[in-house]
């Protein structure tokens, strides 16, 4: 079905702390392939002016993902997340995320919109440190295909 | 941060040095338990195949990852990143053998901008197709 227009700005608060671990770091960088010594050597990532390892770019997805899901599959919005694709990803940085941060997400659904047949819905995550200093903030937009006009 | 690219050596038009990565099952797997996205249709050829595609398909969070390599190990600290956002066009499709997927990323400057940064543009390409769209990335130099 079409998505519900009333939950454009709608917030979310956040949810409780994400303790980034230093081992997690050294997981996620693992995983993507990527053996860059600031994701995995503390004594290097130090030398850059970092206090700890820091994070792969995209790692602030997973908090902001997590944050959204309160959001994304409230019924009342509409959104039938067995026709979701990932359609745009982007992140603005003021410091890259580090191990030893205590981080929380606010999440905002900042657009609702309908292109070819399709329900397209981009919300916004606001990482910051549990002491209000902001880290990150992420946009991702999904996309249902075929979804819009399609009543409930 | 310490970029170990001086912003006064680059110029509009400078390449970046380019990435050829395997993404085989594994990688995916890996992915999966690493970010905690679990849906099925990047491991589990049945379940791809009956929702329509040909077959098992990358993560595109692990795609944007891989790309975004290009620029951070061209900058040397990815504390430099200001910026990075991309448009997910083809998915990348992970056929269950040892090759895998071939992803090539490549990178130019595409801006230079007053505050010390640039704006860096990146092409990545699976069988001759290009897989992300406007993937843009901002980086402060040295």
């Amino acid at each position: 079905m079409a998505l519900n227009k009333d939950y454009l700005g709608r917030v979310y608060p956040a949810g409780p702390a994400y303790a980034v671990g230093r081992e997690k770091l050294r997981e996620f960088a693992t995983a993507i392939g990527d053996a860059n010594p600031a994701y995995h050597d503390v004594a290097v990532a130090r030398s850059l002016g970092h206090r700890d390892v820091i994070a792969p770019p995209t790692f602030a997805f997973l908090l902001s993902f997590r944050a959204s899901a309160v959001a994304v599959l409230d019924p009342d919005l509409g959104l039938d997340y067995s026709k979701v694709v990932h359609g745009e990803q982007r992140f603005v940085y003021d410091r890259p995320i580090t191990a030893g941060d205590e981080l929380v997400c606010v999440t905002t659904i900042e657009n609702i919109r309908e292109a070819a047949g399709n329900d397209i819905l981009t919300t916004r995550g606001d990482i910051s440190t549990v002491d209000g200093e902001h880290v990150v903030t992420t946009w991702t937009t999904t996309v249902a295909r075929g979804t819009a006009g399609e009543t409930a | 941060m310490s970029a170990t690219v001086a912003w006064a050596d680059v110029e509009v038009g400078t390449e970046l040095p380019s990435l050829t990565v395997g993404l085989q099952r594994v990688n995916l797997i890996m992915y999966a338990g690493a970010s905690g996205d679990f849906n099925p249709i990047h491991w589990n050829q049945r379940f791809a195949q009956a929702v329509g595609l040909p077959d098992v398909i990358a993560h595109g969070m692990l795609t944007m990852a891989t790309a975004g390599r290009v620029v951070t190990d061209w900058v040397g600290d990815p504390g430099a990143l200001v910026e990075y956002g991309v448009r997910f066009t083809r998915p990348v499709v992970v056929p269950d053998d040892d090759a895998g997927a071939t992803v090539e990323i490549s990178g130019k400057v595409a801006e230079k901008r007053d505050d010390g940064t640039v704006r860096v543009d990146l092409t990545a390409t699976f069988q001759g197709s290009t897989i992300l769209g406007k993937a843009q990335a901002v980086v402060r130099l040295a």
